[in-house]
């Protein structure tokens, strides 16, 4: 049952590059992950590509895969036709740093610039209360397996490097979603979301929310939500509105 | 030679591993005021940790509020076929709540019974409801909040940073060598302690739920810097994995599945856990369908099914079934929930799973039964560890997790392991800091040890060779498959070793090509080290151990014997050669040994 493909493998580094082809045979339930093994194991032993779980859980084995922002460990070679020719190229929007391996340390430093959480004092017992319906929409954006295809898509950054330092990105938009919808939580992060994160630039493409292989709805549930509560504390009416109501702001990051 | 252009870092304490176990003794090692080294083999939060599907055990009582740690202990320890180190077992099951509370106080958002309190899950061995979890994507769930907790507190973080050699000086370990998987230069470490926490070895056996990573690291470091190895014949075959399509074969299906009502069938349609019940867990297990059916609702008065007996039975009862040729059209058996359960609740308790074979296998377990078998999942063995400090038996070396061992003893329940490298990180963490703080004197790194460990990194760039660093991978995963697998017996373990032999000579005949630069021919010749050390390390256990007991079988030795559940197989490395041992568990006092007196 083994159908022949080519894969057409983007080798290089910062320096330069070129897309080589490798003929390899694929079997039934096979992924594209599976045949860039093969050719490790067969033509190309240093062919250099990050992976992990190969369950889709981890998020290591992003690419693009005839163009489009992919798992190679979750793409099916039934996708294709046989003896189509497969391209594989690194996700574009980190710097390269071998073949299908680029550098996303852009992620981590915004990972970390991001306030955490701080939460109410617990009940009495010392242990927390959350009902399940309160925190479904946290667990959605709790899936995220960081893959930063998101990241890769987002217009904001993908041809402006200048953006990235004043731009978080979708992966960090519904982090801070979740931690600012978390019932417990007590940090304002409107400033951090305005200013260092950079929310404004996001036109709402939803660009992200098409490639997340966790099917997370991060334009809609997430940067929606975050985009419409900045501009209900910007707004006075709204300022003055809770002011009477007595809600306690939270405190700033 | 001029290999000894590298960077240096210096720490008080460094973590070698960023899942569960490293992550949480990074924490702890900071919180107590250490500079903490984190290093990990891949980016941080892709550990394996992020795999565990169905949750972490803790006698918290939220669903049953009879639960509590003694019982938890005592399903441990029976679970572990009472080989387990009494004390860690202790410690664990009373300690696990507490990690738990953390991990929500830290951000995890685990699944809420309608009080709004933490929920727990069935799983295999546990008496009560007992995981809390999320869904099917615990793990995750766990490593994302230990990740964005650790990464404020100050920890430097040594992403794709591979360790390939601990320093000593003297009797004391001082730190170690590794290399950037990103451009291959070395880099040292020089630190006053050593926390290990580097996870499984199951990258030794061809059908597996575990990642590249799991090449045993920590165990071959500990090793070769003299530390004690203990219970390496036991590895742990979890029943239930994708067996099909073969390119997701080894895909772990969580006990989850079991535990929210899933039954096994065979080929005939029959549910034959009930024909597999041991002797040892007859009292406890129900052994007719109706009485069965009504545990999962009402486990005062009725046994729990044996469909979730503890690992170690279901995967030998399946690999019976398949033998018998009762088994599935792709070789293993059927797990069955979707006659069971409703759709809408299947896919919210089981979504990877939902996902996973949906996506990969074009099933839909809401409507069909999934095929599944047993595959390598887990080692019980590792470092022998001093239960209250995990340090092992070299001053400065600390290991949790497991790549430590004594916990599980012969058998590890599932929901154990979270819950382990949380309560024993946090233990490593501390008193690999204590240790750092109350260390007088002044390290000193050996140049020559630098050199030595450079000169074997550099060497398969270098020689002249002919072996692929794959094929020898992939034909050590063969010989494990078939000789060291879950029935085991004198004359496979023995060709096993021979063989072991062979691929050690063509190992050292390995030649990469490339250069240094992110090249994963390269990383896996020099895994391939750690993989054939413990690869030998468990055969020479399992041939050792002439008995049956917990995830060590053998067919030449079918029965459990009382003397051997009084001696744990250790491994020690004097002058190159692997020592083999049997020495005395500790005794458990004679409170906790009461616990197993009383009648379930």
């Amino acid at each position: 049952m083994a159908t022949t493909f080519t894969l057409r493998l983007f080798r290089g580094d910062a320096k330069g590059g070129t897309f080589r082809d490798y003929p390899v045979e694929s079997e039934e339930g096979m992924v594209v992950l599976d045949l860039v093994h093969r050719v490790q194991a067969s033509q190309a032993p240093d062919l250099a590509c990050r992976w992990n779980c190969k369950a889709g859980k981890c998020g290591s084995c992003s690419a693009e895969v005839n163009g489009q922002p992919r798992l190679m460990c979750m793409t099916r070679m039934d996708l294709f036709q046989p003896g189509e020719t497969i391209s594989i190229a690194p996700i574009r929007t980190f710097p390269i740093i071998r073949d299908l391996v680029t550098d996303v340390s852009y992620n981590y430093v915004k990972a970390k610039q991001v306030p955490p959480l701080r939460l109410k004092p617990p009940e009495a017992d010392g242990t927390y209360r959350m009902m399940q319906e309160d925190i479904d929409r946290i667990q959605e954006f709790h899936k995220c397996i960081e893959c930063f295809l998101c990241q890769d898509v987002c217009h904001v950054i993908r041809d402006h490097e200048e953006k990235k330092t004043s731009f978080a990105g979708p992966r960090f938009f519904i982090k801070i979603a979740g931690l600012d919808m978390h019932p417990l939580d007590t940090v304002d992060r409107s400033r951090f979301m305005k200013d260092a994160a950079g929310i404004g630039l996001c036109n709402i493409t939803k660009c992200c929310t098409e490639v997340c292989p966790e099917h997370i709805h991060i334009t809609d549930n997430g940067i929606i939500p975050l985009k419409e509560r900045l501009a209900d504390e910007m707004d006075p009416v709204v300022w003055l509105l809770r002011k009477f109501r007595g809600v306690k702001p939270k405190t700033n990051a | 030679m001029a290999t000894t252009s590298h960077e240096t870092h210096e720490h008080d304490v460094i973590v070698i591993g960023a899942g569960g176990a490293g992550l949480r003794a990074a924490i702890e090692a900071a919180a107590q005021g250490a500079s903490v080294g984190l290093i990990c083999k891949s980016l941080l939060g892709k550990a394996h940790t992020v795999m565990a599907e169905g949750g972490i055990a803790a006698a918290l009582g939220n669903v049953w509020p009879e639960d509590n740690w003694q019982v938890h202990f005592r399903d441990t320890m029976r679970g572990g076929k009472m080989l387990n180190n009494w004390r860690m077992a202790q410690l664990h099951a009373q300690e696990a709540p507490d990690r738990v509370l953390e991990l929500e106080r830290w951000g995890a958002l685990f699944d809420r019974t309608k009080d709004g309190r933490i929920l727990q899950r069935d799983f295999g061995g546990h008496r009560y409801a007992r995981l809390a979890h999320v869904g099917d994507r615990t793990g995750l769930e766990m490593i994302r909040t230990l990740q964005y907790h650790g990464i404020h507190q100050g920890i430097d973080v040594y992403m794709e940073c591979n360790v390939q050699r601990l320093l000593k000086d003297g009797d004391r370990v001082c730190g170690a060598v590794g290399y950037w998987r990103k451009d291959g230069e070395i880099v040292v470490f020089k630190s006053k302690a050593v926390v290990l926490a580097t996870g499984g070895i199951g990258k030794a056996w061809k059908v597996t739920s575990n990642s590249w990573e799991y090449t045993g690291d920590g165990h071959s470091l500990a090793l070769w810097a003299g530390a004690d190895l203990i219970d390496m014949e036991f590895v742990q075959f979890h029943p239930t994995h994708m067996v099909w399509p073969l390119s997701v074969a080894g895909l772990l299906v969580t006990e989850g599945v079991r535990g929210d009502g899933g039954t096994l069938k065979n080929n005939k349609g029959e549910r034959f856990m009930f024909n597999y019940i041991p002797e040892f867990f007859k009292a406890e297990t129900a052994d007719n369908i109706e009485e069965a059916d009504r545990w999962y609702t009402d486990k005062k008065n009725n046994r729990r099914t044996p469909d979730l007996l503890p690992r170690d039975e279901v995967a030998r009862a399946i690999t019976a079934e398949v033998k018998a040729g009762r088994g599935s059209p792709h070789g293993g058996v059927f797990l069955d929930i979707c006659t069971r359960r409703p759709a809408d609740y299947i896919r919210k308790r089981l979504p990877s799973m939902y996902h996973q074979f949906k996506e990969l296998a074009g099933v839909d377990i809401t409507r069909e039964p999934m095929e599944v078998g047993p595959a390598q999942h887990y080692v019980m063995g590792g470092v022998r560890v001093d239960a209250d400090s995990t340090a092992s038996t070299v001053p400065g070396l600390f290991a949790a997790g497991e790549c430590a061992g004594g916990m599980h003893g012969a058998n590890r329940l599932g929901g154990n392991s979270l819950s382990d490298l949380v309560v024993f990180g946090r233990r490593a963490g501390l008193h690999a800091a204590l240790y750092a703080k109350n260390f007088g004197g002044q390290l000193a790194v050996d140049r020559g040890q630098v050199e030595s460990a450079a000169r074997d990194l550099l060497e398969p760039l270098e020689r002249s060779g002919s072996e692929n660093p794959y094929t020898i991978q992939a034909d050590l995963q063969q010989s494990m498959h078939t000789l060291v697998g879950i029935i085991r017996n004198e004359a496979d373990l023995k060709q096993a070793l021979a063989k072991l032999e062979v691929l050690k000579e063509r190992a050292k005949k390995v030649r990469v090509e490339g250069g240094r630069t992110y090249n994963p021919g390269w990383h896996t010749a020099l895994d391939l080290k750690s993989l054939l050390t413990v690869a030998e390390c468990s055969a020479v256990a399992a041939l050792e151990r002439k008995e049956s007991r917990g995830g060590h079988t053998r067919d030449d030795h079918p029965y459990t014997d009382d003397q051997w559940g009084k001696v744990n197989v250790v491994l020690r490395l004097r002058n190159g050669a692997l020592q083999v041992s049997r020495e005395p568990l500790p005794e458990m006092p004679e409170d906790l040994k009461a616990l197993f007196k009383e009648r379930q």
